[in-house]
Formats: structure tokens, C-alpha cells, sequence
């Protein structure tokens, strides 16, 4: 591999997909021309993110999806962007990867080419240009839809943004849920939210809603205690991201599941199957 | 019709040599000194914004000396090698000394084929996982390369700054130590530098993935002592 040297009028700057098409390595998938029928491509569910006092937690379940089989138990859609913001995946898992990577990659090219970051707007703008950039593919049957969340370093408060296949960018003040699964998920969220919730209540409330969605939504993936499982869960504040430990997961866990136990529910099968006894009494 | 004049090769290969050497004395030294947890870099840079020292990748550094705009275009270029080769194959596959190759094979045809050759030096560093894979690659303007242990110095005075260095160097020498040793060559006995005359980073085996970072402002004063 030679030095990349440019002369100025053709200096891709801090741009590293522009660097990857001046030597011949387009990154974008190009496949207007492939057959128009839909493949059967493995799919990832559902990521929520809830805005917390001092920062943002993000959460996705681990299941992928081929058609109506589990392709993948154990699939990662949380992903560190760098060191103070998330990207959350839900769609076609192939391209959505390759465009976490890639911008994963964008961003740390910058901040090395500049000598300094990129604003969070600026990076929930990359992000946006890069699912635009999809959009043929997405069109095919290829949806990556995103989740981005960062801590913004100049205002000192957690973001989050959402986006269509378009690419269009839309910050959220609450929450937002995306994915197969994010009807039942964003409800719970929905329900549980307040505002400038501790973070220890919103990595709970994101247990909960993708317990939920896990329940009523066939992609989407609960815990799994067999094979030791959990959802991925992760804290973005003032201190970076940070993932949480599959441990402390697993303990939340337990415990949302002894609050769900029939013997601690108010409607449980020993009530319901006798509702006409009830009536009589 | 004029004739051009006949000059040996040896006349130009001299005469592009002393203007290089000449541009590069101008500026200030640097060095790098490999101390218990990694590789430690000290500039004399009175800049907060223009660089001498810089992150490539996540083990690898660069540093170099005399005309900016000649090494920051070098030091941009070697962050863009960098990321390419981790895109196309993997973050594991980067490393210092293909990098200290591409500028040693730039750098050497600058110097033969173009006007003027570039008035650097600059330093390619990489720390492994134990202190004997550490690697400093040490490049000239004219593409030589030399692969230094224990610590590199550029510049114009490097002759008697790593002279003193030599003096100053142990084994176990510990980050603050490695500091005091480097500050102390590059000043010599006349002079004191002072934090805002230093530019200070590291590649630290105790940092994360991105082994890089910049020590300044209090943190620098206190280790200074």
C-alpha cells in the first residue's frame, strides 16, 4: 500500500469515505442493477434509547432474524461511535455493520486528520448522509435504520436522533425505539418515562420494554438464561460510554422477573381462570 | 541555444542534502524516550494548536520536526494509510514499520526527483504489548530510515541533546522520570523549560484501545515537579 499523498485539488480532507473512493474503494453498496426480488438476508430487531439526567441509555436485543428463523442468538447492535456517543442498529444486519464500522471510522479519521472531534450534530449529520447514501439498497428490501446518542461536550446534556430510511434526522427530547420489536418496546418506554430520569431507572425501564417486546414480537429476543444471554445495554454521560457488565444485566433481570412471577401479580392465573366463582361470591 | 551546466550528482545530492539539514535546524528538537509503560514524546513547542506529535492509529504515533506544513501533509497521509489498511484488513493488521517504509520510499523520491527536497525528520513509533516490542523508526528527509531503541532525538541539535540523553537514561525510568530526563536534554544547562514551552504525549501501554494521549496543563506542571 503507497502513501495516499494528494495534491489540493483533490484532497478528500478529513473525509474518510471520500479517501475510500479516491482509491478505488467505493463503500457504499451498489446494487440498483441486482435482482429486484426480495433476498432472504439475516435481520437485527430492536434497540431503544432513553434520555436520562446527564447522559442517554441505549439498549438492543441480540437476536437476528432470517424470514422466520433465528439466524444469530447472540448479535450485537449497541456499538460505541466513539468515545462519547452510541449508534443502535435495527434492519438489514449485512449493511448495517459495514455502515457502523464505517462510520465508526469516520468519525476517529476526523478527529485524527482535525487534531479535534466532531460536534454531536455533526456526527448525527454523517450518520444521516450515510443512510441516505443506503437508500437504493434500502429500497431492495436493505433498510438500515440507526439510533444515534452522544453526550454533547459543548451543552453538557445527552442527545438522541432518529432516522427513516431517507435519511432523515430528527432529534428526540424522550426516547426513541426502532426495529421490529419497537411498538412494544417504545410503549413501555413510552409509559415509564419521566423526565431527567436516573440512569440506573432508565437501563431498568429499557429491560422492561425489551422484555416486552420480546413477549409480543417474534424477532425481537429475550434473555436467555440458558445460554447466558442479555440484551446489550450501555450508559453514555459526561464519562463516555461505557458498556454494562452481563452480570449486572443478568441481575436486573432476575429481579424484573420476580416482580413478573404470577404469585406477586395482581391478575394471576389463579384469579383469571375463575372469574364466574368471583362473580357468584 | 544555452547548454545547461554540468553539475555531478554528487554536487546535487549535497547541495539538496544542506538545504534540507538547514530548513530542519531552523526549528526546535524533539524526542521520544521508551520509559516503563510505553513511549514517551517531548517537543519543545511553544503552539497549543499547531502539533508536533500526533495519534496515527491505536499503537502508533508520529512526530516530527522543521517545516510544519511539510510534516503535518506527511503526518496526514500516514493517518490515512493507517485507517485504510485497518478498513481493508484489520485494526491488527496496521502497524509501524509498513508506515515507516511509505515514508521512507515518499520522502526519497521527493528528495531525488523534485525540486526541492522536504525539510523534515520525523519519528513513526509503535509500542507492543511488552516493552521489548516497542519500535521507534527514525526517517529522514532524504527517506533514510533508522530503527532506534531506548529513545530517538530530531532536529537540529540532536547530537548533543541525545548526548545528554544518553546520560540521563536508565532502564526503569517511570513516566515522571522519563519527563524530567527528556525536558533536561532538551534544555541543556542554560535554559528552563516551562509546561507552556512543552508539547507532552504518550503511548501508553496503560491506556484503552487508543493508546495515544497528551499530557497538559496541571497534569503536566505536577509531573514536571
Amino acid at each position: 500500500m503507497t502513501l495516499p499523498f494528494f495534491t489540493p485539488d483533490v484532497d478528500p480532507g478529513p473525509d474518510f469515505a471520500g479517501l475510500l473512493r479516491r482509491q478505488g474503494r467505493d463503500p457504499e453498496a451498489r446494487i440498483a442493477d441486482a435482482a429486484s426480488h426480495p433476498l432472504t438476508i439475516m435481520h437485527g430487531t430492536t434497540v431503544v434509547a432513553i434520555r436520562t439526567a446527564g447522559g442517554v441509555v441505549m439498549a438492543g436485543d441480540r437476536r437476528a432474524t432470517s424470514g422466520n428463523l433465528i439466524s444469530h442468538r447472540s448479535m450485537e447492535k449497541v456499538f460505541p461511535a466513539d468515545r462519547f456517543s452510541g449508534v443502535a442498529i435495527a434492519g438489514a444486519a449485512g449493511p448495517a455493520m459495514e455502515m457502523v464500522r464505517l462510520f465508526q471510522l469516520q468519525l476517529e479519521h476526523y478527529e485524527k486528520v482535525e487534531g479535534h472531534h466532531l460536534s454531536l450534530e455533526g456526527k448525527a449529520n454523517q450518520l444521516s448522509q450515510m443512510v441516505r447514501a443506503h437508500l437504493p439498497a434500502a429500497m431492495q428490501g436493505m433498510a438500515v435504520v440507526p439510533l444515534f446518542a452522544g453526550y454533547d461536550l459543548q451543552r453538557g446534556i445527552g442527545r438522541l436522533f432518529e432516522f427513516d430510511v431517507t435519511g432523515g434526522r430528527y432529534e428526540e427530547l424522550h426516547h426513541a425505539a426502532t426495529g421490529s420489536g419497537s411498538l412494544h418496546a417504545g410503549t413501555v418506554v413510552k409509559i415509564g418515562y419521566r423526565a431527567e430520569m436516573d440512569p440506573s431507572d432508565a437501563v431498568d425501564l429499557a429491560i422492561r420494554a425489551l422484555f416486552e417486546a420480546a413477549d409480543d414480537d417474534s424477532a425481537t429476543g429475550g434473555p436467555d438464561l440458558i445460554r447466558g444471554i442479555f440484551p446489550i445495554i450501555a450508559i453514555i454521560d459526561a464519562d463516555g460510554f461505557r458498556r454494562l457488565e452481563d452480570d449486572e444485566i443478568r441481575s436486573r433481570f432476575e429481579a424484573l422477573l420476580g416482580d413478573l412471577s404470577p404469585s406477586n401479580t395482581r391478575g394471576s392465573a389463579d384469579d383469571g381462570a375463575r372469574p364466574d366463582q368471583e362473580v357468584d361470591r | 541555444m544555452s547548454m545547461p551546466f554540468y553539475v555531478a550528482p554528487e554536487q546535487v545530492m549535497k547541495d539538496r542534502a544542506d538545504y534540507a539539514r538547514k530548513g530542519i535546524a531552523k526549528g526546535r528538537s524533539l524526542c521520544a524516550v521508551s520509559y516503563d509503560d510505553g513511549i514517551l514524546f517531548c517537543a519543545e513547542n511553544t503552539s497549543n494548536t499547531l502539533r508536533k506529535i500526533s495519534e496515527i492509529y491505536d499503537r502508533i504515533a508520529f512526530a516530527g520536526v522543521g517545516r510544519y506544513s511539510e510534516f503535518d501533509q506527511l503526518r496526514v497521509a500516514g493517518v490515512r494509510h493507517a485507517d485504510m489498511k485497518g478498513y481493508a484488513y484489520s485494526r491488527e493488521d496496521v502497524d509501524a514499520q509498513s508506515l515507516a517504509n511509505a515514508y521512507a520510499q515518499m520522502l526519497n523520491h521527493t528528495f531525488t526527483h523534485e525540486m526541492k527536497p522536504m525539510e523534515v525528520e520525523i519519528l513513526v513509533a509503535e509500542i507492543g504489548d511488552e516493552r521489548n516490542r516497542d519500535e521507534l523508526f527514525h526517517i529522514l528527509y532524504d527517506g533514510s530510515v533508522v530503527d532506534e531503541d531506548r529513545f530517538s532525538v530530531l532536529g537540529g541539535e540532536a547530537d548533543a541533546i541525545a548526548a545528554r540523553l544518553d546520560e540521563a537514561w536508565a532502564d526503569d525510568l517511570d513516566l515522571g522520570a522519563a519527563l524530567r530526563a527528556a525536558v533536561g536534554a532538551l534544555a541543556g544547562e542554560e535554559r528552563t523549560l516551562v509546561a507552556d514551552d512543552l508539547e507532552i504525549a504518550v503511548l501508553a501501554r496503560s491506556n484503552g484501545r487508543r493508546k495515544f494521549g497528551r499530557i497538559e496543563g496541571d497534569a503536566l506542571t505536577a509531573l514536571l515537579g
